[in-house]
């Protein structure tokens, strides 16, 4: 509707708690997959693509560094999802500013 | 400012937007009983709407589209469950098929919406109360304001974490 694709994929990876979790751990410094398996009680693969999903929406990105890819989180690409955010988090604004204009036309 | 509050739960899964407007409740009402004059507002900036059905009682339904800068049309429906003109309105409210069949794989969103006289402005305070976290991040999907907040939200939470 008012969401591009890159929103629908921000949505998506941040609609799951384990990915959100990653994002956490990841944000500040970087992690291998590795590391970040031997958190959850699921298989390498599973924590490997909660990590692309994360890649897809930009959330994240990879480093190779030496035998292990290190996950650092994508600071600027979260601020720019939320200012997205915040501008569609306008509509009920938008409406009452509607409403505002129909009662002032039929005054 | 028109809007004086906007609150979110995301434990009780609502949404809660205050405004005042400078007219009297039974004028304000107006502008979600006339289906001319909810269409010139409902619809997010460049996505006006049109309602085809309005039927604004107990179990009344509507059925309304809103028409893309592109040409693209996009359906839902209200279904009211309490109307007590002019203080209080209930309705489910959801999206539809391209025949404005009700989406039942998308839920519903229930609304509470209350007119109250302060002086002779209205405050008309709108709470809108989803189903489960699974629909607000359906909804987010749709570009739902209500859903987008908590979407904010999650993301506040990881840049402070």
């Amino acid at each position: 509707m008012v969401v591009g694709d890159g929103a629908d994929r921000v949505f998506h990876a941040l609609a799951d708690g384990t990915r959100r979790d990653i994002l956490a751990r990841v944000i500040h410094d970087g992690l291998s997959v590795s590391a970040l398996a031997r958190l959850y009680p699921m298989s390498f693969a599973a924590v490997q693509k909660h990590v692309a999903v994360l890649e897809q929406a930009g959330l994240v990105t990879k480093e190779r560094r030496g035998r292990e890819q290190v996950v650092h989180g994508e600071v600027d690409a979260l601020r720019r999802a939320g200012a997205l955010l915040t501008d569609l988090e306008q509509l009920w604004r938008h409406r009452v500013r509607g409403i505002e204009d129909v009662l002032r036309r039929e005054q | 400012m028109t809007v004086i509050d906007v609150r979110r739960d995301e434990e009780a899964l609502t949404f809660t937007l205050v405004a005042e407007f400078d007219a009297p409740p039974a004028r304000v009402w107006q502008v979600w009983e006339d289906p001319r004059q909810l269409e010139r507002w409902w619809g997010p900036p460049m996505w006006p709407a049109t309602f085809d059905r309005h039927e604004f009682r107990p179990g009344g339904r509507s059925a309304y589209h809103m028409t893309g800068p592109d040409g693209t049309k996009s359906h839902g429906w209200f279904e009211f469950t309490l109307v007590e003109a002019p203080q209080r309105l209930e309705f489910d409210d959801g999206f539809a098929d391209q025949n404005g069949e009700p989406d039942t794989t998308m839920g519903s969103t229930h609304g509470v919406v209350t007119f109250e006289a302060v002086g002779d402005k209205t405050r008309m305070t709108m709470l809108s109360r989803f189903t489960s976290l699974d629909q607000l991040q359906q909804m987010a999907k749709m570009g739902m304001e209500e859903g987008i907040r908590l979407a904010v939200g999650q993301i506040d939470g990881v840049l402070a974490s």
